[in-house]
Order: C-alpha cells, then structure tokens, then sequence
C-alpha cells in the first residue's frame, strides 16, 4: 500500500492542463480540484462546477441597504422630528435618493463580499490549504485524489503525456501545515 | 483559453521577453521582498517629513481652533474645502481605472488597477482628514451620523447635500478599501508561497487562506465584476454629491445644474494626472517598464486630454450662461475671476487645465515621458486651482460689496495643505513596499495574447496580412522598453 495521498499535475502552460483535465476526464478519472495563479475560463465547466448566485445575494443585499436607509430617514425626517423648512413637504423624496443610493451599493458591495468571503472559507487568519507552493506563481496545478482504484502509475503517465512539467505524489494533503 | 487571437494590429500590453509566469511574479515582488533602494529610502524620508508637518499643523489646529487658519466671516470655505475636493477628485482615477474599465473590457487596466486603487483609498484618507479638522473638535465628528443622542433625537438633516456626502464618501471609502483588498487576495497569497517564517505567517493571516481553486476563482471573477458594476454608478455619485454641497447653495458661481458632470469630469481628469504622476516614477523606480507600458502612457494621456477639454467645455459653458443669463451676480462672478483681486488663480486654473492639455493632441507629446510627467503636474496645480476659484473667489465677493473681504492662507493653512501631500506620499510609498504594486494574476492573463513575444512568434508564423503588420510595427516604435530593430526582418 502506497503512503500516496494525492498526485499533483505541474503544468506551466493553462492551455496544456486545460488538455490534461480533458484526457483524465476521458480515462474516468476524478479530479478532486484545480489550482491556478490567475482566473482560467472554461476549468468550472469541465469540473461542473454551477455557476456563481452571489449575484443574487448582491442584489437582495442592496434591496436591504435601500429599504433600511429609506425606512430609518422616513422615521428621522417624517415621523420622529418633521422639521417645517419653508412649509416643504416632510416627505421629500427626491432628498431621500442620495443615502438609499449609497446604502444599496454599499450593503450590495459587503453583503456580497462577505458572502463570497464565508462560502469560500476566506477569513483573515485562516491556515492556508495549500497543495503545491508554486500553484499560486507560475504552475497550473491538478489534484487527483489518491485513493481510487487506478494505478498511480497510469495517472502518472497521463499527465505527463498531457505535458505536465512535473508530476508529484504527495503523502500529505496540504503542504503548508507545520 | 487561447481559442482565439488577438488582432495583431493591438498594441502589446506587456514587452519585453522572456516573460514567464515566474519573471512577473518575480518582477512584481522585487521591492517587496528585498530591501528598497535609495530612490525609495528618499522619497520616503520626504514624504514623512511631510507627513510630520501634516501631525504638527493639525495639532495646532485642534490646539488654538480653526482661527489659525486664514478664514474670516466672508470666506469661511477655504483651503479645507479646496483640499478635500481635490484629494476627492483626485481618488476617482482609481474607481475609474479599476471599475469602468473593466465593464468596458479594457484590458490595459490589468498593470495599473492595483496602484491607481490603493492611490483612490490614499486620496480619500486625505480628503476626509480635512472634514475632520475643519470641525475643530474631531471627536464631533460622530454627529454627522444619525445617531440617537439626548437632544430629542435630533437627527441629521437628510435634506442637506452635506449630509449625502458623509454617506457618498465613506461608502465610496469602504467600498473601494473591499475592491482593492478582494483583488489583492490572490496576490498576497503569492507572496505568502514564497515566503517564509514570521514573514509567510503575517502573510497568512492577510491572505484569508487563499489557494486559487477553481472555485474560489470562479466566484472571485463574479465578484470583481458585480463590484465593478456598482462603484461605477458609485464613484459617478460621489463627485456629483460633492458638486452639489456647492450647486444647491444660492451663491453665483456656484448655483449651476452643470456641476454634477463638469465636477466628475474634472475628478477624472485630475485623478488620471496623479497616477500618471506616480506611475511614471514607479515605473522607473521600480524596474516596471515592461509592465506599464507607453501604451497605457499614451492611453492615460488620452483619457487625461478628453477629460481636460471636457472641463474646456464646462468652463465655455458656465461663461455663456452667466452672460446669457443676464444674472448680474453671475456675471459679476465670472469677470471678477480675471479682473479681480485672484485673477492670478483664474489664469492658472483655466491656463494648466484648459490651455496646457490641449499640447497632448500631439503624439510626441503625449508619447514623451518628461513631458507627460510635467503635464500630469501641471494638470495637479490647475485643478487645485479650480478648486480654489470656483470657492474663494466666489465667496469673497458676492452680493453685499460691504462684507466683500479677502483670503490670506496662513502658515497653518499652507501646511496641512503640503502635509496631507506628505501624508498620501509616505502611505503610498509604505504600500509598494509590502503589496505589489500591480495586479500580478491580472498581468499573468495578458501573457499568452498581448504580450510583445507573443505577438512577435505571429509574425514569424506569417499568414498575417502585411498592412496590417506595417501598421503594427509602426505602434511598436514608440515604447521605450521595444528593441524596434528587432522587427526589421520579423
């Protein structure tokens, strides 16, 4: 029994590990996660991977930040304390624009921030789970789970004819635990 | 991801060769793993010193009251008021550059986002910094809040422009600090992989745990560009807000509906000409000739150039309606900006803004780095002053010749003006220090289609029309960082 926990795919080129998960996929083979330095488009479709809703969060978010601050400036302006400003309406609405604008943009950018931030498991201080240093300089990294019934050896000579660099069999998940 | 190319007659975003993923990463972590040079060592003991005088002439601010300044009855808007629409201004470069040029698929962005972002988060600390001591007892600032308090509650007036500007900046404020920080996850986690000891661990902490897994990729971009969507509308608001503290007054001068735009226009204008101010330097400070190219020089030029005669416009306009109008104040308003007392200030703010720009319709010009570097000033000087006409010479002579008076800044006045220069300096120049500068993942996606050698193995592949190689060759020759000679037998 090998001590093998995951075999990493080091390609230097997005083209050539964009071709590595197409021939892994053709051989059945399951791909636990990808990891690039930089945005590649096309990855989530091949992984399946559903598209992003935190664009609805954005709006309900901005929904929520222009009702508060149009409900809390109707209290402040209409209810709470009218002031008589040359016999003007109390409920002017054209005045109350300005700071529902800004609270809509302001709960859509940090509701949806925070959003992205707590279903990615991105918070300041958290261990980094990193399976190869360079995946966040210059190498397109491919994990594949250890634990299947392939041989390691074919995988192996997968990624390599798909023109992985370097092909690493690591017995630790993550490598930047101490 | 390349299953389409770039058209070759499209200038190269990156030049250079042998740009690898590893070389940008390398390039753009250089001063913030090593030791900065003298260059840096310099402009920092400057700014700091800058700095230092900002910390002493607002202590003596909030020590004796707003009195040392130079203001009196009259005019009770000052340089306060002038630096913080200028710092203001000055900050929507970033949101531009990073907001609406990514909507508009700008992809020149890339190298120059980064800086121009943390430039806007500089410009606003500095804008605000003058709200603050304008109000003499800092720790009121509080009750520009709608807070509930002892006196009923008496709330802040929503129907006050002044009011929409506590909410328009610090919202343009927090939103711009989450856009800038967002984009510089996947960067700081960079440098965190390279690191190491104490070093990597504080890198950790800022990094959130970033990996750059598919998914966390996926989302990323749907963030960028859903934050991108909203500062536009944001950052438009903001300068229009700041227009109207002025435009819903009484006063001539002020009173105009052109405000809102020709105010977000001059903003742009200005912001462009601070990060062609800091970039050019940067650039050659830090090795990033490669990287920001003369391409976004010669863009940056032309946006600073559309926007400058843009501004023209504005000017011709509020002249003719003051004249058309047949207001007498108004009209008063605007001879007194060259036959009064401040005429100095009305030649040098239509003189840098209006009169020098209109040079950068020359291609030498706008391709000359000494020259678009003193532009950039030029346009910096200009805008202040506009600021300062469009306030002081307004307020100074009105409608009541008996309480026209004049304003005489004080040292005070002067020196929380060349501080809060030293402040945005010193933080900015701490900046390039522990982040890079420039949006390292970004530049790494121009590599495979707008990077110099890759439009260079095209040519050698052949099956390119020859116009439009000629035409393409032609661009190349003016970047400084293009051997042209290179191209003679490509």
């Amino acid at each position: 029994m090998s001590s093998t926990k995951f075999i990493l795919g080091l390609f230097d080129d997005p083209d050539d590990m964009m071709h590595g998960i197409d021939k892994l996929q053709k051989n059945s083979i399951p791909i636990y996660d990808v990891y690039t330095p930089m945005p590649i488009h096309g990855i989530e479709a091949k992984l399946g991977i559903k598209d992003s809703r935190l664009g609805y969060a954005a709006f309900m978010f901005g929904c929520l930040g222009g009702t508060t601050i149009f409900s809390l400036v109707y209290y402040f302006l209409v209810h709470d304390w009218p002031m008589n400003i040359g016999g003007k309406p109390h409920f002017a609405v054209p005045d109350f624009i300005p700071a529902t604008f800004e609270w809509s943009v302001l709960f859509a950018a940090f509701g949806m921030g925070f959003t992205f931030f707590y279903s990615t498991h991105l918070f300041p201080g958290r261990a980094p789970r990193v399976m190869d240093f360079r995946a966040t300089n210059d190498r397109f990294v491919i994990a594949i789970d250890a634990k299947g019934n392939i041989p390691h050896d074919d995988i192996t000579n997968l990624l390599k004819e798909a023109g992985a660099v370097e092909v690493k069999h690591n017995d630790r998940k993550y490598v930047s635990y101490e | 991801m390349a299953s389409h190319k770039e058209s070759i007659i499209r200038e190269p975003l990156v030049t250079g060769k042998g740009i690898t993923y590893a070389k940008v990463t390398d390039d753009v972590l250089f001063p913030v793993e090593n030791k900065p040079n003298k260059a840096w060592w310099i402009g920092f003991t400057v700014a700091s010193l800058g700095a230092c005088l900002w910390v002493f002439a607002v202590s003596w601010t909030f020590w004796y009251g707003i009195g040392s300044w130079g203001l009196n009855k009259t005019v009770g808007w000052a340089w306060d008021i002038t630096g913080f629409v200028w710092w203001v201004g000055i900050g929507h470069a970033g949101t531009l550059i990073s907001a609406v040029l990514l909507l508009f698929r700008q992809k020149w962005r890339n190298s120059i986002n980064r800086s121009a972002e943390a430039m806007t988060i500089f410009a606003v600390i500095c804008a605000a910094t003058y709200v603050v001591c304008h109000m003499g007892r800092p720790w009121m600032a509080l009750y520009c809040l709608p807070l509930p308090n002892q006196y009923g509650s008496l709330w802040v007036n929503f129907n006050s422009p002044l009011i929409w500007d506590v909410f328009a900046i610090s919202t343009y404020f927090s939103v711009s600090l989450l856009f800038w920080y967002t984009g510089l996850l996947p960067d700081i986690a960079t440098i965190r992989d390279r690191g190491k000891g104490w070093y990597r661990r504080v890198y950790s902490v800022l990094s959130f745990g970033w990996t750059g897994s598919v998914k966390t990729w996926q989302r990323f971009e749907t963030v960028s560009l859903i934050l991108a969507g909203i500062s536009t509308p944001l950052v438009l608001s903001v300068h229009s807000v700041v227009s109207m503290d002025f435009a819903t007054s009484l006063e001539p001068g002020w009173h105009t509906t052109i405000f809102p735009p020709y105010f977000v226009a001059g903003a742009i204008f200005s912001g462009f000409a601070m990060v062609q101010t800091l970039l050019l330097v940067t650039r050659k400070v830090l090795g990033l000739e490669n990287y920001i190219t003369m391409f976004h020089i010669e863009s940056m030029n032309k946006i600073i150039l559309l926007t400058g005669s843009i501004v023209g416009v504005a000017y011709i306009t509020e002249f003719f309606i003051a004249y058309y109008s047949g207001g007498e104040y108004e009209q008063y308003t605007f001879l007194n900006r060259f036959i009064g007392p401040y005429w100095w200030a009305g030649c040098m703010m239509y003189g840098c803004n209006v009169l020098m720009t209109q040079v950068m319709w020359f291609k030498k010009v706008r391709t000359n780095i000494p020259m678009s570097w003193v532009l950039s000033i030029i346009v910096n000087i200009g805008m202040w002053f506009e600021r300062f006409v469009i306030i002081v010479t307004s307020l100074h002579r009105d409608y009541l010749p008996s309480s026209w008076a004049m304003f005489y800044p004080t040292w005070v006045d002067v020196s929380v003006f060349i501080g809060s220069i030293g402040v945005f300096f010193t933080l900015f120049l701490l900046f390039i220090r522990v982040f890079p500068s420039i949006a390292m993942a970004e530049v790494k996606l121009l590599l495979k289609e707008q990077s110099e050698q890759a439009k260079l193995k095209e040519l050698e592949e052949g099956h390119l029309e020859a116009e439009k190689v000629t035409f393409y060759k032609k661009n190349l020759i003016k970047f400084d960082s293009v051997e042209v000679s290179e191209y003679e037998n490509a």
